[in-house]
């Protein structure tokens, strides 16, 4: 009596809420066996045929491939494809799919070569001999998504369900319309069916598993009664027709009474659901190896002469599966994927049949009724008595229309299964369904948003910290090399002594030799510079000669930093660029002349608010012209970041950089180039703190001439930048006396006249500082000490060199005397 | 006279009984209330992109919060934000002048015309977000997932190399728009 009892319980079905009773249509479709139909010459394969993203594509466009080949790779959610039948890849390009928007998807075209032939397939007919996360893995590689329509890969539900999962239902109810394709899957293939039950039964260790049946398919129930004999594992339940009973919930509730928790998962409550196609395919993925390639599609409607089922490739154009199935459009003809009351009307006939397409639908016009309007809703409820899911359509329907997120999420949108079922019952025609995805895709917009501004904010805090941290080591560094001056004082002392005594025999000769070390010195300063923001190394041309002008220049910044060392010794750190040997030990000498040269530097700005200074990078000894190119470039960047800083302090005119030539054959001459190109910008940065405000100093402009196309294109890049300057100087505020740029195009072969172009831009900035610092009493020193004609390059390079120490002289000097 | 005595000295004893409880309670139930410049951030869109002319949208979020400054200058929020700032501060809402774009400003990443990168990472420095990866004398690219619009970059370029460009629509982010499925909407009037 007891065991009696218990059977009884076991063969329990419940019901769930609401629901409606559509016209069935599925004889149209299910009487005829299925059927192959011959292969498009076309395949077009959607990389994404799943929920999830798309895969790596790991084929090009001309390889060969065979059925049943990857064509993409991924893992977690990132489900592959497979190549559908053998031939070549044609092309991987956008191409629109089977989706309602009519949006293009990443697609890859194949073109069949008519041989059909197989990849190496591992076939392994005792499944339990392998692991149950190797099986997993076997299914995520075959590319297995839940073919009932929602395309959720299977091998992710199951890894979610490996544990924890009594009860593994098959969803065999198929409760839409038309759709008629599981129903012939399970006549036609019931052993393959069952067999791939007991493989998910098998991986998810399920206590029970029941396939659950409408009763409006007898011939597929008694195909799998006979097929499954005296086994016990499986239980089929027949379950009564009513749509939408093959909804996930709706079909837990019915076989089990147990409610999915609302925002829970099925594994929540030990229920794990799969469609039985999909059983079919882990069958086929398993036990034969082989990928899903191709799946059953119902073709029906009365558009078509012959509506039945066929196993459809994927990737193949619907257009092709219709006219097979004898497409006769009618006027206004629509064809529907899916069915007619969860799918949606193609954009196309063009798009391919994809994983989730289970139905073609190709009505009549009589079929699909007349197109009636949309009226006011009149609150009868009736849809409120439809809904499965125990919703309030009418109020969502108010919500969503009225673009009230906030309540329709309160009234649990987001537990809308789209069923259609609201929509089909509704005396006022209104399509409530099309409503409620417009809502719901505004609602996860709007998540994904808030999700984007908190990502948003955390980047941007952590780029906050990230700042104050170095800033933070920077400054530690700071004192540790503070500290490190402070005990070579001593030495700095004795050094000025000699200095003093040096300066009194100073003869011709040394003073060449000054120049010479002013020289180098730059080069330290601007190495300095680079070392700062690239460990660039440096390759000397002559590294015997750099080392020479290197020592010089120690000599002579020795001399200059001793009185400067009393006020403030800051020592930058010494971090020297490398080149080879040799130049190394030139790069180190030239470090320390450096930091030499910048203490003097730091005394100066010590006493008065240090001017921005804008920091040229002038090339060492580049080697070859497209280097100096670059460097010039650079160069010229930053001159332009000084003329911005002009315009920002106040409305001081806009000081145009001087743009000088690069195409220097020899890179001396682009050393000489940059010393200038620096020494303008220093003094625009002055400029820009004067009190009163400086003359506009025109732009010389030199085009170089391009010799190869990586010169091309940084041409190109001041061309750009420059056309950019131009137009911020058009836009800023205050009128400034902005001069036309004198643009003087210079056949760069021949140097002397870009020396001249350079000593008469030296001289219109030397002009500049003078104005900045009308106000202070001082004797400007500065004289013309250019002379225009300077045969040789080198000359130039000399002049520029005293030009611009006279310059920083005058600088200093007002600043001294105000002290 | 008692009686009245009796009387002064039970409510005296009531009123300190009560006292002490609702001291205690207010002590022991107190609830922190979130900060007003909080909730004002959390409505902010986060894109740092100082067109509010603060340098972020915490500073924003102070001055509305506490200096009274005006509530439609994020233009990056649009009208939807200038009306939750409304109804949280409880104010009258301030229209923001300019069209359609300006109310709903369309969402924009920036994109670097890689042929013209000099690699000098400016637009790296200038990114809130860090969301520009790449080197010195490398090409620099744009994560436009994270990117959020900001404008930032696209003035420090030398090369002007970036520009703003809208978010393409996919199937991903498709909102399912009425003119595209057969679904009339029904003037507001009929409902009446």
């Amino acid at each position: 009596m007891l065991n009696l009892f218990n059977l009884f319980r076991k063969e329990k079905l419940w019901d769930f809420q609401g629901g409606i009773h559509p016209p069935e249509m599925k004889t149209q479709s299910n009487g005829t066996p299925l059927s192959q139909l011959p292969l498009p010459e076309r395949f077009i394969i959607p990389l994404k045929q799943h929920i999830g993203h798309e895969g790596e594509i790991c084929v090009s466009p001309g390889d060969k491939v065979l059925r049943g080949q990857p064509l993409t790779f991924g893992g977690g959610r990132m489900l592959p494809v497979h190549a559908p039948t053998s031939g070549t890849i044609e092309e991987i390009a956008p191409h629109m799919t089977a989706h309602p928007s009519g949006l293009s998807e990443l697609c890859i075209f194949l073109r069949a070569d008519g041989e059909d032939r197989w990849t190496t397939l591992h076939p392994q007919p005792d499944y339990r001999a392998l692991t149950r996360e190797e099986t997993v893995k076997r299914i995520h590689d075959a590319g297995i998504a839940g073919l009932g329509g929602a395309g959720f890969p299977t091998a992710t539900k199951l890894r979610g369900g490996l544990r924890g999962v009594k009860t593994l239902i098959i969803n065999a109810a198929e409760c839409e319309p038309y759709i008629t394709a599981d129903d012939r899957l399970m006549q036609d293939c019931a052993t393959e069916v069952l067999e791939g039950c007991r493989i998910l039964a098998w991986v998810l260790q399920a206590e029970r598993v029941l396939i659950g049946v409408e009763d409006n398919k007898p011939e597929a129930i008694a195909a799998l009664k006979q097929a499954l004999g005296g086994d016990r594992e499986l239980q089929i339940r027949v379950i009564p027709t009513k749509y939408p009973s093959g909804g996930a919930k709706q079909l837990t509730q019915i076989l089990t009474g147990l409610e999915v928790p609302h925002g829970g998962r099925s594994t929540d409550i030990g229920v794990l659901m799969q469609n039985v196609g999909t059983a079919w395919a882990v069958k086929r993925a398993i036990v034969d190896g082989e990928p899903i390639t191709e799946r059953v599609v119902t073709l029906t409607g009365e558009a078509l002469a012959r509506p039945r089922n066929v196993w459809g490739r994927l990737g193949t154009p619907v257009s092709h599966l219709l006219q097979h199935a004898g497409f006769t459009p009618g006027s206004r003809q629509m064809v529907i994927m899916g069915g007619p009351l969860m799918g949606f009307t193609l954009p196309s006939l063009n798009v391919p049949l994809v994983k989730i397409s289970n139905c073609i639908l190709a009505p009549s016009a009589s079929e699909m009724g007349n197109d009636q309007e949309e009226q006011s809703c009149i609150r009868c409820s009736a849809c409120a008595d439809a809904c499965p899911a125990k919703l309030l359509p009418q109020q969502l329907f108010w919500y969503s229309q009225g673009g009230d997120h906030e309540k329709a999420r309160a009234h649990n949108i987001d537990d809308c299964i789209e069923c259609g079922a609201c929509a089909y019952v509704c005396p006022s025609n209104i399509p409530l369904v099309q409503y409620y995805r417009q809502e719901k895709a505004e609602l996860r917009a709007i998540d994904l948003e808030a999700k984007r501004t908190a990502e948003a904010k955390a980047r941007f805090e952590a780029r906050l910290a990230r700042l104050e941290r170095e800033k933070q080591a920077r400054e530690m560094r700071h004192e540790q090399a503070k500290q490190r001056a402070a005990r070579s004082d001593q030495g700095e002392l004795d050094a000025a002594v000699a200095r003093v005594k040096a300066r009194q025999e100073k003869t011709p000769e040394q003073d060449a030799a000054e120049r010479e070390a002013r020289h180098a010195q730059a080069l330290a300063q601007q190495a300095e510079k680079q070392a700062e923001t690239q460990a660039l190394s440096r390759q000397y041309g002559d590294p015997r000669k750099a080392a020479v002008e290197a020592a010089i220049a120690r000599a002579k910044a020795r001399k200059a930093g001793a009185p400067a060392a009393e006020i403030a010794p800051a020592e930058p750190e010494v971090d020297a660029p490398t080149a080879e040997v040799d130049p190394r030990k030139a790069a180190v000498e030239a470090a320390i002349a450096r930091a030499k040269a910048k203490k003097a530097n730091a005394a100066a700005q010590a006493v008065e608010p240090a001017p921005a200074e804008p920091t040229a990078v002038a090339p060492a000894a580049a080697v070859d012209p497209r280097k100096a190119a670059v460097e010039a470039a650079i160069a010229r960047a930053k001159a332009k970041k000084a003329a911005a800083a002009a315009q920002a302090v106040e409305p001081a005119p806009a000081e145009p950089a001087a743009v000088t030539p690069v195409a220097a054959v020899d890179p001396r001459k682009a050393a000489v180039e940059a010393a200038i190109a620096r020494a303008k910008a220093k003094k625009a940065a002055a400029a820009a703190q004067a009190v009163e405000p400086a003359p506009a100093e025109p732009e010389a402009v030199t085009p170089v001439a391009a010799v190869d196309p990586r010169k091309a294109a940084v041409e190109a890049a001041i061309a750009r930048a420059k056309a950019k300057k131009a137009a911020a100087a058009v836009q800023a505020v205050e009128p400034a006396p902005a001069e036309p740029a004198a643009v003087t195009p210079v056949a760069a072969v021949d140097p002397r006249k870009a020396a001249v172009e350079a000593a008469i831009a030296r001289a219109k900035a030397k002009k500049a500082a003078a104005a900045a610092q009308q106000t202070e009493a001082t004797s400007s020193e500065v004289e013309a000490a250019a002379s225009p004609d300077s045969a040789d390059p080198r000359k130039a390079a000399i002049a520029a060199a005293v030009a611009r120490a006279k310059a920083r002289k005058a600088q200093q000097q007002p600043s001294n005397t105000e002290d | 006279m008692t009686a009245i005595w009796i009387a002064i000295a039970v409510l005296a004893a009531l009123s300190l009984v009560f006292g002490a409880l609702l001291g205690y309670a207010s002590r022991r139930f107190e609830v922190e209330e979130d900060p007003i410049v909080e909730q004002i951030d959390e409505i902010l869109p986060q894109s740092q992109c100082g067109q509010c002319g603060y340098p972020g949208c915490r500073p924003y979020a102070d001055a509305v919060g506490n200096n009274g400054e005006a509530i439609n200058k994020c233009a990056p929020g649009g009208e939807q934000t200038m009306l939750k700032l409304a109804a949280l501060l409880n104010v009258e809402p301030q229209p923001l002048d300019g069209g359609e774009e300006v109310l709903e400003p369309i969402r924009t990443v920036a994109w670097i015309d890689e042929a013209n990168c000099i690699g000098c990472t400016k637009c790296i420095q200038a990114c809130p977000v860090d969301a520009i990866v790449g080197a010195t004398r490398a090409m620099h690219t744009v994560l436009s997932d994270v990117c959020t619009g900001c404008d930032l970059c696209v003035a420090p370029c030398p090369t002007d190399c970036i520009e703003m460009r809208p978010v393409a629509t996919t199937t991903a982010n498709w909102k399912w728009n009425l003119d595209t499925i057969p679904v009339r909407v029904i003037p507001v009037e009929t409902h009446a």
